[in-house]
């Protein structure tokens, strides 16, 4: 039998057999078309922030001069004249960030080498799990925690009476706000840290078991750096989360501008500022309604740059190990 | 190589070198050693510790705090700013259950679709392909509140201009989360073999053909675990409802086109209030809503570590 | 003509021309293709100077050989030698390799495999293919069997299709009352008789199967020799193989490829050397190097 020619084929009895598409798949072509809309409205997302929050700051700055915005220290809306020197609110969010990140840094670490390098597998299983609950808390419940637990029995009692003012009688502080914080951003510290060592090759480590290190000499000597751009990744992405917090220092840190970093002073984070000012019944063409977007704009562009820097520190040590 | 006699002595020589040079190295301190070893231990465990004990302690304190509240009023009754003893959470549960169901609506199709063109569709050596990746990452850590302002100047206001009503606060939340969805169903897609695509291509089926009956059937625990996590972030998010109009006391019940009221808004609206009751009703929420979101993680993790190795 | 009267005329002629050819050193681009007697013998493929190339570099280089209908044709040679990616060609499964390139004449019943309006999807309909690992999709028994028959709308009498199938794979005995059983129960020689059977049910033309027996223990790779002869009946079957044995056990014709290396030896890939008969091919090879080869003394 001999091949019956261009496009079809006999083959044994059947029907001839064509190596054409039956039809122009126009289905195939109209669900990746779909598809990649789905993908492309994440980018839509994104440019809908910028052009929100572009409009409004403009407008804004027609009216308060820049300089007087990124440098003034006075963040005072509702006097007369209104003052907006952004670093008033900028100083609450950095206060109460620094704490926060002091807390939480050493104890995210730690728990990350010791799940790494210590925990045996059993303990690992139930820890992490736990850790992951703690990080899906809802940020209003650790805010209350913060207000009602953190700051009433555990700073006022132990702090050194009158040291930087003292605690006593304060119902809001940025202390309280920093620990609250902390304790929401232990977790993502923890398991991106921990997800960084656990991809250092074991040959490093028993390279250096084989040389005599101690297990600690191994954990901070050999696996730390080792891990070192995913544990940074963790922490500027945890600063990040930090900064852009609400509810927490809403309810714990207070809503009272203060440019300071004293940590038992109450404070206006940026974050909070947008939301106690932003709610249902502004006007939309008032200048509070622009000062949000203003201050919100600078929340994005400093969230943005180190979600950017933690984004290609994660890719560095995943290009590295993987 | 040495001769037979002479091995001995030295072997003997070599391994007394090599026992020398050992004790050498341990020598250094080794009690300072074994005290800093056990110390760092020590305050490795202390680290996981005081975060163990962090969320205990809030389980316990929002559990004595808001015992006193806790009833069936909780649940059905609607909030007050005058009566704590008779304030409940009824209509800002219904709203929370309502914003969940429009995520669902729009998360699941959306991040699904999102997802399989990344992970099956695109073509990775592209820029804007790439783009739409660290685009989807950052996302994932843009501040909620940044939604809230996308909210309120994009879908109360602005093009879409649909007012302070449910919906627009459930649109903000479902953008919110769809990074969320987008990366999870992403890991899951990715984690079915190449084989099984290659085994479903080699029998003549179609790109989507293979995508539809092989490979999102086969991703299906991965993606719903990574959905259910999206959700119950989103049912505790309050932030950015703050600014798209989730209004602090509604008396009714409400309807996708209506005003409304979200449950960790409520909790919010009591906790800021200095009376006891309020305090109570506050930590009776926490305690509802971390009830459904305990259980919703656990359902999750239960999923995934269920189907985890299939393959 | 019948096979064996091609066979012998194969043999003798290639004989013949081997002997011409031991008197002229052996480069590199040559090789030994013995088509004598088989002109008139239907082919499915006619490979004319295949090359594939992965992001610029080349996998295979000047492939040209004839393939058969209703003939077994191994290709065997050491590994990296692209009998793989040689394989892949021909249903085109290289096109879901980004960058992957086929270069040459590819012609499938004469018709160009690789022409403008030919379709890939439609491609792996007519050619089927058996991987390496067993890889049943995640389903019952019947659904794996009944996937290829339900894209390609063929829903009637579904369960005598699948019956059929199965009985073809010389599976339904052993599956036969736990059809909606999870594939994934079976045993790894199971499974792979199970994936022949997928790919019978969609009744291609021809089915390649990529070192089909490679995963699987001596008695599941026996099972599945005999059922690639008794295929051989109504399909005609390509194989990959770095056994030996398995070639000469089950194929009538085999290719032998190996690893070739450019001066500087930094890039290397497979070039297709003798091509015959596959009993000549193990007792009386043309080319020095498959008898080295297929003699156990390389590879």
């Amino acid at each position: 039998m001999e091949a019956t020619g261009i496009g079809a084929t006999e083959p044994a009895g059947g029907p001839p057999r064509r190596l054409q598409a039956p039809g122009r798949r126009y289905g195939e072509k109209a669900i990746q078309g779909l598809l990649a809309a789905c993908g492309i409205l994440s980018v839509v997302t994104t440019t809908a922030i910028v052009i929100s929050l572009i409009g409004p700051t403009i407008g804004f700055f027609e009216v308060v001069p820049v300089g007087d915005f990124l440098f003034g220290t006075e963040w005072t809306p509702q006097f007369e004249p209104p003052s907006f020197g952004v670093l008033g609110i900028v100083a609450g969010t950095l206060n109460v960030t620094l704490w926060g990140m002091l807390f939480a840094s050493p104890i995210g670490l730690g728990s990350a080498i010791y799940l790494s390098e210590y925990a045996r597998p059993r303990v690992r299983k139930t820890i992490k799990p736990v850790l992951e609950i703690l990080a899906g808390i809802p940020t209003v419940a650790i805010g209350f925690f913060a207000a009602s637990f953190i700051l009433p029995e555990i700073i006022q009692p132990l702090w050194p009476g009158e040291f930087l003012g003292g605690a006593v009688g304060k119902p809001f502080m940025a202390l309280a706000g920093g620990l609250g914080i902390g304790l929401m951003i232990v977790p993502i510290i923890a398991s991106i840290s921990e997800d960084a060592m656990s991809a250092v090759p074991n040959g490093l480590r028993e390279g250096a078991y084989a040389m005599g290190a101690t297990k600690m000499k191994v954990a901070t000597r050999v696996v730390f750096p080792a891990a070192l751009s995913g544990i940074v990744a963790s922490i500027v992405l945890a600063t990040s989360r930090a900064v852009g917090e609400t509810m927490i220092v809403l309810l714990a840190a207070g809503s009272t501008p203060n440019f300071t970093l004293n940590p038992v002073e109450a404070v206006q984070t940026m974050t909070a500022y947008i939301g106690v000012t932003a709610t249902g019944d502004i006007g939309t063409g008032t200048l509070d309604y622009k000062s949000v977007f203003a201050v919100g704009t600078v929340l994005f562009v400093l969230t943005l740059a180190m979600n950017l820097v933690s984004i290609s520190l994660v890719r560095k040590y995943r290009e590295v190990y993987e | 190589m040495a001769e037979p006699g002479s091995a001995a002595p030295r072997t003997r020589l070599a391994t007394a070198g090599a026992k020398a040079t050992t004790q050498a190295m341990l020598r250094d301190q080794p009690r300072r050693d074994v005290i800093r070893n056990t110390a760092f231990a020590g305050l490795l465990l202390l680290a996981v510790s005081i975060a163990l004990a962090g969320l205990i302690a809030l389980l316990v304190q929002a559990f004595i705090k808001g015992a006193p509240a806790l009833s069936t009023d909780l649940i059905t009754n609607p909030p007050s700013s005058i009566y704590p003893e008779k304030a409940g959470f009824r209509t800002a549960i219904l709203g929370s259950l309502e914003l969940i169901a429009g995520v669902i609506l729009f998360v699941v199709p959306v991040g699904v679709g999102a997802a399989i063109y990344l992970e099956e569709y695109a073509d990775k050596t592209r820029w804007w392909n790439r783009m739409i990746e660290v685009n989807i990452q950052n996302l994932a850590a843009v501040p909620s509140i940044i939604y809230g302002i996308l909210g309120l100047a994009f879908i109360v206001r602005g093009p879409l201009d649909l007012g302070f009503i449910l919906i627009a606060g459930s649109l903000t939340l479902a953008l919110l989360v769809l990074p969320m969805v987008i990366i999870a169903a992403r890991e899951a897609i990715r984690a079915v073999p190449d084989s099984i695509r290659q085994g479903s291509l080699a029998l003549g089926a179609t790109k989507w053909q293979t995508v539809r009956s092989q490979v999102l059937p086969a991703s299906i625990p991965g993606i719903a675990t990574g959905v259910i996590l999206a959700v119950s972030r989103a049912l505790g998010e309050t932030a950015p409802l703050l600014l798209v109009g989730a209004t602090v006391f509604v008396t009714f019940d409400p309807t996708p086109f209506s005003d409304y009221s979200a449950l960790p808004v409520q909790i919010f609206n009591y906790a800021v209030q200095p009376q006891d009751e309020f305090q109570a009703l506050a930590a009776a929420g926490i305690i509802l809503m971390l009830v459904v979101l305990l259980a919703m993680n656990s359902f999750a993790i239960w999923l995934r570590n269920r189907y985890e190795q299939r393959w | 003509m019948t096979q064996d009267e091609s066979r012998t005329g194969t043999g003798r002629e290639a004989r013949e021309a081997a002997a011409e050819r031991a008197a002229i050193a052996v480069r590199p681009d040559e090789f030994h293709h013995s088509e004598a007697g088989s002109g008139a013998r239907e082919k499915v493929f006619e490979l004319k100077g295949i090359d594939v190339r992965y992001s610029g570099v080349a996998a295979v280089k000047g492939i040209s050989m004839d393939i058969h209908r209703k003939d077994v044709t191994a290709l065997i040679g050491p590994s990296g030698c692209g009998k793989s990616t040689l394989l892949r060609c021909l249903n085109r499964m290289n096109d879901l390799i980004p960058n992957a390139e086929v270069q040459g004449e590819l012609l499938y019943h004469g018709e160009d495999l690789y022409g403008p309006t030919v379709d890939p999807v439609q491609v792996r309909k007519l050619i089927g293919m058996v991987f390496q690992k067993p890889n049943p999709f995640p389903k019952s028994i019947y659904d794996n069997v009944a996937f290829g028959p339900r894209i390609l709308g063929r829903k009637d009498d579904l369960d005598a299709t699948v019956e059929h199938a199965l009985r073809g794979a010389a599976l339904w005995e052993e599956v036969k009352d736990r059809l909606e059983d999870n594939a994934f129960g079976l045993s790894g020689g199971q499974q792979q008789r199970l994936c022949i059977a997928r790919c019978i049910a969609v009744e291609p033309d021809v089915i390649l199967m990529d070192e089909p027996c490679s995963a699987l223990d001596p008695i599941s790779t026996g099972k599945i020799e005999d059922l690639m002869i008794a295929l051989k009946d109504e399909f005609s079957i390509v194989i990959v193989t770095h056994n030996m044995q398995q070639a000469a056990r089950v194929s009538d014709r085999t290719a032998f490829l190996m690893v070739e290396l450019d001066a500087d030896e930094q890039n290397r890939w497979g070039r297709l050397v003798e091509y015959d008969d596959t009993e000549k091919i193990f007792t009386n090879p043309a080319d020095q190097r498959t008898e080295d080869y297929v003699s156990g003394k390389v590879g």
